[in-house]
């Protein structure tokens, strides 16, 4: 049988962000998927050479317009690591609290897309109703909604005061219930496991070897979390994996489920231990050596490697984003697969192309 | 976090190295490139249940072509094409070759030598100024 090219995206109803693969088709079934990128390439590390080092926390945080705040939180990170600076516990656990918040909000938006991928407009919508409600939260506990400005070299800009947090811990009862109705229906709804089960596997030994991670990497059975490595407040609040064996779209939907309370109970656990005192300790001088930091954002590990030499001006910065690691996992699945799973596919990985093109 | 082990090997050992990596059972995390003036500087950073590990190479001249790993790692295949993209680095046996437009940069390989290699495109219908630190 003849084969046939399909141009999908750049453009393309389930593509919130501009991808391109040509798929080589026969009949319906895809015998290849040739990637393309580089649409929305910013160069923002090269920004990093003229932009000074704390000018540049800004840049970070604006990587990407979901995972912003775990952006700006390893970026301050790496550089005090370089400075030998101690943030103060409260700071420590203020980022654990946002970057939690992030991930319910991340996970969310994936429901929802993934929902409305498959069709099912009104899970579409549920979702994204109670991803507004953590919006409101971190609107009123920092005053943006993508792009929070609190994450400071040294701390944070922002406190979360007793009254604030009580009311968050409050909206959390209220959202937890949400989350129980909307979850059930990805988990238990007989059209979305139709979609989703035996879908785009990737074994354990497949996920490793093509260098996944986060929750792509945990639905094939590896126990993975960068949070394990207790920066932040993860130190105290220890998190175990979410994993799942089979590997497939709906493994991977069940983990983004799972963290989705695993993350509402950290953030529990942080205003349960939240330490008095301040948000941020002065900073001066000139970061000089080299750090390969790394946190978890929703979509997996972020690698942030930072040169620098003594100057206000980083050497180098460099930026490996989760989607970065999981695009070759993508690839892997989608041959063989029906045309008709291809957004489902795509959506899958969660990806987020400005973060990967920077 | 701090200071990293990072081990110094010869360019020539990478693939041989890299190999040994895979055979423990190591991910593959990452692939960073530094302009060091005419050299290039690259880290292959390596996980280990947790534990980051990293072996460095430095490319002597732009007459040096890197060594592909993507035989033994093929995730490497999308490092690789950014490295070649952005710091003019051409690579050996890369199993997939974007050939210069993995990503569309207006300036050509930002981060290859800047003296000879970057080229100034004026915005449309402004003055043809070089890039000054200024401007």
């Amino acid at each position: 049988m003849a084969t046939t090219v399909i141009p999908f995206g750049p453009q393309h109803p389930v593509l919130p962000e501009p991808v391109h693969l040509d798929l080589v088709v026969e009949d319906e079934r895809v015998l290849e998927a040739r990637p393309s990128i580089g649409f929305v390439h910013r160069g923002l590390e090269k920004l990093a050479e003229t932009k000074d080092f704390v000018e540049f926390t800004y840049v970070a945080e604006r990587i990407c317009g979901i995972c912003s705040f775990i952006h700006a939180q390893t970026y301050c990170q790496a550089i005090e690591s370089l400075l030998h600076v101690a943030v103060p516990p409260r700071a420590a656990y203020l980022r654990t609290i946002w970057g939690e918040l992030s991930r319910i909000h991340s996970h969310l938006l994936w429901l929802g897309l993934m929902a409305d991928a498959m069709g099912f407009e009104s899970l579409f919508m549920h979702s994204w109703r109670v991803r507004e409600k953590v919006l409101d939260l971190i609107e009123a506990t920092t005053g943006g909604r993508v792009i929070f400005g609190s994450c400071k070299i040294g701390g944070v800009r922002r406190d979360i005061d007793a009254e604030a947090g009580a009311s968050i811990l409050r909206e959390l009862e209220g959202m937890e219930a949400d989350l129980h109705r909307i979850t059930k229906v990805f988990l238990d709804d007989s059209s979305v496991k139709s979609r989703l089960c035996g879908v785009g596997v990737l074994t354990t030994a497949q996920a490793r070897d093509l260098g996944c991670v986060g929750p792509t990497l945990r639905a094939s059975g590896v126990a993975q979390d960068t949070r394990q490595e207790g920066y932040a407040a993860f130190g105290d609040i220890r998190v175990e994996p979410v994993t799942r064996t089979a590997g497939d779209s709906y493994a991977r939907c069940a983990v983004r489920c799972e963290e989705l309370f695993q993350s509402v109970d950290i953030i529990r656990r942080a205003f349960a231990r939240l330490p008095g005192g301040p948000v941020e300790v002065k900073v001066t001088g000139n970061p000089s050596g080299e750090v390969i930091a790394r946190t978890e954002q929703p979509r997996g590990e972020v690698i942030y490697h930072l040169k620098a030499t003594g100057t206000k001006f980083l050497q180098r910065f460099r930026v490996r984003t989760p989607t970065f690691a999981n695009l070759p996992a993508l690839l892997s699945v989608l041959p063989g697969c029906e045309l008709a799973d291809v957004p489902v596919l795509i959506l899958t990985i969660d990806p987020c192309i400005s973060c990967t093109e920077r | 976090m701090g200071a990293e082990l990072i081990e110094v090997i010869p360019w020539e050992t990478l693939r041989e190295r890299v190999a040994a990596r895979r055979g423990q059972g190591c991910r593959l995390v990452q692939i960073s490139a530094t302009r060091l003036g005419s050299q290039v500087e690259l880290t292959y950073s390596f996980d280990l249940s947790g534990w980051l590990d990293h072996l460095r190479v430095v490319l002597p001249g732009p007459e040096t072509r890197l060594p592909s790993i993507t035989g033994i790692y093929g995730c490497a295949v999308l490092y690789e094409n950014e490295i070649k993209d952005l710091f003019g680095v051409e690579v050996d046996g890369l199993a997939l070759d974007f050939h210069g437009n993995f990503y569309r940069t207006r300036v050509p390989r930002p981060f290859g030598n800047v003296a000879t290699e970057c080229v100034f495109v004026p915005p449309r219908g402004g003055a043809a100024v070089p890039p000054t630190p200024e401007n």
